[in-house]
């Protein structure tokens, strides 16, 4: 293997990589919160990416995204408001299958108004054919924009946490959600919170990677599987362990490339996940103790 | 009084219930399309010629009286879903003929199906293995693969290309086209020096691209799929600087790929029925009248661009309709008026069915083009 083409492959891994780490982030904010997986976070990477596109009809693209993300992250709130806190202490089970409902929900609601036509974003730099030469490798600008985005979604959320007050009420409710409410933390808001917020990171990961990858009304499965995986891989709650696990999993995809016919990719992602399930379900970074503690 | 009124009343009613199906019997036309799912590319604009053909012809007072009733089932390109809409088409609904699947995988589940309740089916899709071997109530309305693998060989001869890269999506379309290529490419002196399959979902292949980028003896990119990854290969390979000529499949024939690839997409060649570049046609094409005056109606109805998939539906349905005119409502009738149908002209060419010949096209059905400024224009060489 040349470096050139050694290179390509990273950087290809790299871009997946980041994408499926913000997906699970977002798995991992939720479940920080509430302890349960939120299977429709696919499906606010598609909201971010399709109303960035419709809204860049009437504002600049700047805009058109902030926008997005701010409408998604209400998209986030309603759903946790209609269909969640209502719930009378649910059972993780419950509130799995009531994600994966409101997942099916929101594909169609997007078919009946976006259609089923693949859309994307203009590339935020130079356009289709521009790219940047890497050590000999080529890669598109867009790509720094991705991976910068989801460095700086880690860093915002890493600050966010350790250093504000609410961040600290959302950890407390993570911990021991009956000893945060006995100290006063309304754990309710905590988990709308957790909802607005990794919405949010799902419409901007959308909006990111829209020129690269496209958007599509119905490829919030594929992202939530892949990013379920690297969740899983990088032991569940841990920011850090998704980034990590995010990246080795995309690297891994990019390299099998060159032994094994690309049509097996998939199918390596998912046997490194049912592997950990089976040797290390904490997770490569995640602690056996804490995962024995946790009801899922 | 009232009571002998309110009786009366249900008398009538009850009679034209009755009358209204002895004055004009609807004829029930099945239809299986991808409508969403990851072909809806395909079967969304299928579904809409569709209707608005039915509506025309309805509109006009049926066929020699009788009125189509169309049954639009989604099948989300699942064949599985295709198998069980075939059988209840044909055992509940009782239909004259099905239109579609969208997907040649599809189709190749029911095609049997079809054949054992001879029932007339009208594919929308394009794998030659529909109609080859020839099963009695089997048609396709899209040209064949092996036309369209022939047009680009003969083109890549004019060009003096002789060592190729072939990538495939894993799907009924993208396995066929492979099939075809590999078995077609050593008549033309063609060899095929990287072959890479690729998941219908993927949606970065840069990775691959880089892989057959390597090897240096590749003149020529051949990308055989019908979805999205169309104009994902073609911006992948554009950004990683290779300049080599890109050719597509007829599955490129969708201007919202061009528009999705972007500037990735000037260059790139492929054939096509002549739809797309409908305008440019000389007067006295066969097919011209009718391609401008498919495409004006359905841009018109459905504010999008009409695609040669569209066309593919409305093919079946005017082929189905001119059957039925000749021999009225019966599938058995319709399928040897099918079969005999000589000189029609449709929009992906002009259509002569024979006993051997359940498609009805020639080579000539396809035309090369490429994409200069985002549009589509017959290809005349470098």
């Amino acid at each position: 293997m040349t470096t050139e083409l050694f290179i390509q492959y990273l950087m290809a891994g790299i871009t997946y990589g980041s994408i499926y780490a913000i997906v699970a982030i977002g798995f991992n904010i939720i479940y920080n919160t509430t302890g349960i997986i939120n299977f429709a976070q696919g499906e606010f990477v598609m909201f971010g990416g399709m109303i960035a596109i419709s809204l860049l009809h009437f504002m600049p693209m700047p805009l058109a995204i902030a926008l997005a993300v701010i409408i998604t992250m209400v998209i986030g709130a309603l759903i946790e408001i209609c269909f969640i806190r209502w719930l009378k202490s649910p059972s993780v089970l419950r509130m799995i299958i009531i994600t994966i409902g409101i997942s099916i929900l929101s594909r169609e609601v997007a078919v009946h108004i976006w259609g089923e036509s693949i859309r994307s974003l203009p590339y935020f730099v130079g356009n289709e054919i521009s790219s940047i030469p890497v050590f000999g490798a080529r890669i598109s600008p867009q790509v720094l924009w991705v991976v910068a985005a989801s460095a700086l979604m880690v860093i915002f959320l890493g600050i966010f946490f350790r250093t504000t007050s609410i961040g600290r009420e959302m950890r407390a409710c993570a911990s021991n959600r009956k000893a945060a409410t006995l100290c006063g933390i309304n754990t309710q808001n905590m988990v709308t919170l957790s909802f607005i917020l990794s919405a949010g990171m799902g419409a901007l990961a959308g909006c990111v990677m829209s020129p690269i990858t496209y958007s599509q009304y119905d490829m919030g499965t594929g992202l939530a599987i892949k990013g379920f995986t690297v969740a899983i891989l990088g032991g569940l709650g841990s920011s850090g362990g998704a980034v990590t696990a995010g990246i080795l999993l995309g690297v891994i995809e990019a390299f099998s490339v060159s032994v094994v016919p690309l049509a097996f990719q998939d199918a390596i992602s998912i046997a490194i996940l049912l592997i950990i399930l089976f040797v290390r379900p904490q997770g490569l970074f995640g602690s056996k103790e804490a995962a024995g503690l946790s009801e899922f | 009084m009232k009571k002998f009124a309110s009786k009366l009343l249900m008398a009538v009613m009850a009679v034209s219930l009755l009358a209204v199906p002895a004055l004009a019997e609807n004829i029930k036309v099945g239809a299986i399309l991808a409508v969403t799912g990851g072909a809806s590319f395909l079967g969304g604009p299928e579904a809409r010629s569709l209707e608005m053909v039915v509506e025309e012809i309805n509109a006009k007072g049926g066929i020699n009286g009788s009125k189509i009733e169309l049954i639009i089932k989604d099948s989300a390109a699942s064949p599985e879903k295709a198998i069980s809409f075939a059988k209840q088409l044909i055992e509940e609904d009782k239909v004259l003929a099905i239109i579609g699947p969208s997907t040649s995988g599809e189709t190749m589940k029911i095609k049997n199906i079809c054949e054992e309740a001879e029932t007339p089916l009208l594919s929308c899709a394009a794998a030659e293995v529909i109609v080859n071997p020839v099963a009695s109530y089997v048609f396709k309305t899209p040209q064949k693969d092996s036309f369209a693998v022939k047009k680009i060989f003969m083109e890549m001869k004019k060009m003096g290309i002789s060592k190729i890269a072939v990538l495939a999506g894993n799907t009924g379309f993208g396995k066929a086209g492979k099939q075809q290529l590999t078995d077609i490419a050593p008549e033309f002196g063609i060899e095929i020096v990287e072959a890479e399959v690729y998941d219908k979902k993927s949606n970065d292949l840069s990775a691959v691209v880089a892989k057959i980028k390597a090897n240096k003896d590749v003149q020529a990119v051949v990308n055989w799929s019908i979805v999205p990854a169309q104009a994902i290969v073609a911006k992948n390979m554009r950004q990683a600087g290779w300049e080599v000529p890109l050719f597509q499949s007829h599955g490129f024939g969708n201007i919202k790929y061009v528009e999705a690839a972007g500037a990735a997409a000037e260059g790139i060649i492929f054939p096509a029925g002549r739809l797309l570049i409908a305008d440019t046609l000389p007067a006295d094409n066969p097919q011209k009248a009718l391609l401008m005056e498919y495409k004006k109606n359905y841009e018109a109805k459905f504010n999008e661009s009409a695609s040669t998939f569209g066309g593919h539906a409305y093919d079946a349905i005017t082929i189905l309709a001119a059957a039925i005119a000749e021999v009225g409502n019966d599938r058995h009738k319709v399928r040897a008026a099918i079969e005999n149908l000589k000189n029609f002209p449709g929009t992906g060419g002009v259509f002569s069915f024979s006993a051997e010949d359940h498609n009805g096209l020639d080579i000539d059905a396809f035309q090369m083009m490429t994409v200069k400024d985002g549009k589509f224009v017959a290809y005349t060489g470098k």
